[in-house]
């Protein structure tokens, strides 16, 4: 494993916490993320995923959001 | 009259507050140009009446989602003296951007920082003198749950409502949301020089249930086995109120009603009994259900479970085009319609409610049940009967899947699915109740007209002309029924079934009471008379086209009054008008055709 690698939030495993390095997103879904936290450099941790490959439950600061794979896959992180 | 807008991000307890400066006194009131629903009420503010409207939650003024473009709207085209800020003490880091961005637009604001009581919990201070000066507006850090130092916000702002007030045009929002990088970085600034937060967050006690309520394989079960039990709850002890009250309604008119209308012409008599007072009773039969259904749902809801069955069924829904709590409202549906329909306010993308709006009409009630059970238990033998009632449940489900396949493109949804979960709470009794009171009195203003003039109608095309015997075939509701006897006889409804599917527009309770009116029989004797006159082809082709042929008339007038247009109400009715007539002929002709 590269000791800082690049990858989707969505690929993460629940646990595993990373710092967000870009957000692709169009405006209206860039906006909402950013209102809720979801900035360059921010930690965040996935919780958990829903079964029959659902959404997924993460972990910005104090707050606790759950998006679905198609939102987080426009997510870039940087694992440590 | 001055007039002060309550503002905020979703789940930072604003109704919460807006219920606590208003009481009860709150009312629905209509705004140029806004098409949803705005609570409003009159407060005593520093010794003057001042009207407090309570704006939908939203993330901020850029206009993406519906809301956004309601409080743009809304701030654009009315004068504001005040704006009260309402914003989650836990997460001032990032909500304050809300409060920089009202702020640049000019208005007079107070910022008024909520849940102290879980931001003490949570080991967060925050420096209200020093935040209060950094954004040059007061600020105040109180819990509207609990009452605390709400007095002390009302001081403030009356204090800057006796300032100048200011006007916003759009064009000021669009342009002072260009400075966003700034208000980032401004936001940052005063979160680090006000605001101590502890290394460690998230709630403890929260997490523990989460790993049990959200648990990958237990999760799910536990969701349906908790709707179960709401569902049985709402609906059994909803029952015997409901008997309640017709038993009451029914006193009333025997004993001061008829006695009182004695001699007064046959007509008369049966307009102002069957008609109005019949339709008064249809609407107050569904007051214990509407009361019942939210106080369990504002339990949910604030409790913060149903933002987690959104997270557990969300995998299901998402092929629909519905999302999670669509499916919640869905299930509540099988128990009564209207508060279901009601209950997808908490959608706040207007076309996936729509959408959502659609499919309810479509699941099997429990008034559909009486029906049925009736009906099974006429045509079928003991062991037949259950085996029927879950096929009709099936074609329940699956009418709703086809509508939602078939409409999810028209009423495609732009919003994208990102929900907060909030830390699990407990609502206090005060919220529980108020939103109980709120919704029925809701109900009661804007569908008791409609609903009495449906049961008025349907009573008059049963029983004129004055001649003809009441629901025989030589009244309207006959002719009517031998007009579509074209249509009817390939599903196998003769004419007189098809009266009392004219009755069944009313509510589908009544379809049983109208065949006993129609052959003058009740009980064992009706059914009796019933199983000779229908064969199970017929009887099973009539129970399908009551399940989807079209919502009861209280649902219709809920479906008008929370998508605001006639237009999509028809939409629903004929669209299961067609979809029932489909059903029943593609089973009536197959099984006539396979020789049943």
């Amino acid at each position: 494993m590269n000791p800082a690698s690049t990858q989707n939030l969505s690929s993460l495993k629940p646990g595993e916490t990373a710092l967000i390095s870009n957000i692709d997103a169009d405006n209206s879904l860039f906006h909402r993320l950013a209102a809720l936290g979801f900035r360059n450099g921010k930690r965040v941790e996935l919780v958990r995923c829903a079964s029959f490959n659902g959404p997924l439950h993460v972990r910005i600061g104090s707050t606790d959001i759950i998006l679905r794979r198609t939102e987080a896959s426009r997510i870039q992180v940087q694992t440590s | 009259m001055k007039r002060i807008a309550l503002l905020g991000m979703p789940n930072t307890g604003k109704s919460t507050l807006f219920n606590r400066l208003s009481g009860a006194s709150a009312r629905v009131g209509n705004w140029p140009g806004i098409t949803v629903d705005l609570m409003s009420a009159k407060i005593l503010i520093g010794g003057h009446i001042a009207e407090l409207i309570d704006l939908p939650g939203l993330y901020d003024l850029h206009g993406y989602s519906d809301d956004e473009q309601v409080v743009r709207h809304f701030l654009c085209n009315n004068t504001i003296d005040l704006v009260m800020i309402v914003a989650n003490s836990a997460q001032i880091d990032r909500q304050l951007s809300l409060a920089l961005q009202i702020r640049a637009l000019g208005l007079p604001c107070i910022l008024l920082l909520n849940m102290s009581d879980e931001a003490k919990r949570a080991g967060i201070t925050i420096n209200t003198e020093e935040m209060s000066f950094k954004l040059n507006m007061p600020v105040v850090q109180i819990s509207a749950k609990y009452g605390v130092r709400c007095p002390d916000a009302l001081k403030a702002a009356s204090l800057v409502l006796s300032k100048q007030k200011q006007h916003v045009d759009a064009e000021k929002i669009s342009k002072q949301l260009q400075q966003d990088s700034n208000i980032e970085a401004e936001m940052e600034a005063i979160v680090e020089a006000t605001v101590q937060m502890p290394m460690q967050l998230g709630d403890d006690l929260t997490n523990r249930i989460d790993k049990v309520l959200l648990h990958p394989w237990l999760g799910l079960p536990i969701f349906f086995a908790a709707m179960y039990i709401l569902f049985q709850f709402i609906f059994n002890a909803g029952k015997p109120l409901q008997d309640g009250i017709a038993w009451l309604l029914a006193i009333f008119r025997t004993n001061a009603l008829e006695p009182l209308l004695l001699n007064a012409p046959t007509w008369l008599s049966g307009l102002l009994l069957d008609g109005v007072y019949n339709g008064l009773g249809t609407v107050a039969a569904f007051i214990p259900i509407i009361v019942l259904f939210f106080l369990i749902m504002t339990m949910v809801e604030d409790s913060g479970y149903l933002s987690r069955a959104a997270f557990l069924v969300d995998a299901l829904m998402a092929k629909m085009g519905l999302d999670g709590r669509g499916f919640v409202m869905v299930l509540m549906g099988f128990g009564c319609n209207v508060p279901a329909l009601m209950g997808t306010r908490v959608m706040r993308s207007k076309n996936m409610r729509l959408l959502t709006m659609l499919v309810i009409p479509l699941s099997l009630c429990s008034a559909r049940l009486q029906v049925f059970l009736f009906m099974t238990a006429t045509l079928f033998t003991a062991s037949q009967a259950p085996l029927v009632l879950f096929a009709l449940y099936l074609v329940s489900f699956i009418t709703i899947f086809i509508t939602a396949m078939l409409f999810k493109n028209q009423y495609p949804n732009s919003e994208p699915f990102i929900l907060e979960l909030p830390p699990y709470r407990f609502p206090t009794g005060r919220q529980i109740w108020l939103r109980g009171w709120q919704e029925v009195k809701y109900f009661l203003s804007r569908a008791s007209k409609f609903i009495t003039i449906g049961v008025i109608l349907v009573w008059a095309l049963t029983h004129f002309p004055l001649d003809a015997a009441p629901a025989s075939s030589a009244t309207l509701a006959g002719k009517i029924g031998d007009c579509f006897s074209v249509v009817l006889n390939p599903i196998g409804i003769d004419s007189q079934l098809a009266i009392t599917l004219i009755f069944g527009f009313v509510a589908k309770e009544i379809v049983i009471g109208a065949l006993a009116v129609i052959y003058g029989l009740q009980g064992d004797a009706l059914m009796h008379l019933m199983a000779q006159k229908l064969d199970w082809v017929q009887g099973m082709s009539f129970m399908l086209f009551t399940l989807i042929y079209t919502p009861c008339l209280s649902t219709i007038i809920t479906l008008k009054n929370e998508a605001k247009s006639w237009a999509f109400a028809m939409l629903s009715i004929i669209w299961s008008l067609m979809l029932a007539w489909i059903v029943s002929f593609v089973f009536y002709q197959s099984a006539r055709w396979l020789g049943f």
